[in-house]
């Protein structure tokens, strides 16, 4: 990864490009962020940087973690999550990231924690289809047949209802529209995993051309 | 919300005329066809306006040689130069999509009389 940034999702609306088309949008709140902490090879066994992102009220934080933005010079931040960044030598720790290191017509991967559906059905879980709803048909949501009885088991893996949704999702390769550098608003065509408000990570995309 | 406003605020029209379901307009719409442009002209009455903000569309009803054709603009777009108000129309829904079972004079909608 050459470059990420923490973002909060603001919602979705729609804008016009050159040619008078509709492109569809989802805003995000990207920065400022600020990097707290550079994890090294020598030290760590890896290449990172911590990053923050969203100040908060200093009470609300116990005093190692104080202790550690005050290592950082930088104010208390609200999430902190680490970047697996290739070249560590463009980030010193303090540094401020802001929207504007994506341009726009770049490819990013959005990842966030998508939408809970709670416990669904294998139609909705699985994209299974359903039987028939009439002609005494008896089956309509079913999951269907869990296999042969010989095992005397079910298999791992086997489609069956249970929670969806509520895990950690990338949308990859998705295009950025716009980019506001003074609000630090990035305009994503397309839409973005999560709920509106919620915490995203941008990557330049891993499928970028 | 306020950000979503501020990321529309630059697209949006200043200027659109007042004009509601049961009007009759004309709609200027800039059509490009290969590397030339020009303007087409849609005349008809106003059956429904959705949406708010940038996402706000309008649709309009025209008979045209006996079938019913409906075009739904959205009403920011940069390509609609011009709408005209011809007649203000006096009806009693929002949405009116009775016009389509109506033809010939039963189609009709009354003026607004100033």
């Amino acid at each position: 990864m050459e470059k990420g940034i923490l973002a909060k999702k603001i919602g979705m609306t729609r804008v016009f490009d050159a040619e008078g088309r509709v492109i569809p949008v989802t805003v995000l709140e990207a920065g400022p962020c600020y990097v707290v902490a550079k994890k090294t090879p020598e030290k760590d066994g890896y290449k990172a940087i911590q990053v923050g992102f969203k100040h908060a009220r200093k009470n609300s934080f116990n005093k190692p973690l104080s202790g550690h933005f005050t290592k950082a010079g930088v104010a208390p931040l609200k999430f902190v999550r680490e970047l697996r960044i290739s070249d560590l030598d463009n980030y010193q720790v303090g540094q401020e990231i802001k929207a504007d290191i994506f341009k726009a017509g770049e490819y990013v991967d959005v990842t966030g924690i998508s939408k809970g559906k709670g416990f669904a059905g294998s139609i909705k879980r699985h994209g299974q289809s359903r039987g028939p709803m009439t002609h005494g048909s008896r089956y309509q949501r079913g999951p269907g047949s869990l296999g042969s009885i010989d095992p005397a088991r079910v298999f791992k893996g086997q489609t069956l209802p249970g929670r969806m949704g509520g895990e950690k999702v990338t949308a990859q390769k998705l295009k950025v529209v716009k980019v506001d550098a003074g609000k630090n608003l990035l305009l994503i065509r397309g839409a973005v995993p999560g709920p509106r408000n919620s915490l995203l990570i941008v990557k330049n995309s891993v499928k970028a051309i | 919300m306020d950000l979503i406003k501020h990321v529309e605020k630059e697209h949006l029209k200043e200027q659109i005329p007042v004009f509601s379901p049961g009007d009759t307009v004309r709609i200027h719409f800039k059509v490009i066809e290969g590397n030339r442009e020009r303007t087409q002209v849609f005349e008809g009455v106003i059956i429904k306006r959705k949406g708010f903000g940038l996402s706000e569309s309008f649709t309009v009803r025209r008979v045209s040689y006996g079938v019913g054709v409906e075009r739904t603009f959205p009403l920011h777009s940069p390509k609609i130069e011009k709408i005209e108000v011809m007649r203000r129309g006096r009806v009693r829904r929002a949405k009116l999509y009775y016009l389509r079972e109506l033809r010939g004079k039963a189609a009709r909608i009354k003026e607004i009389k100033r």
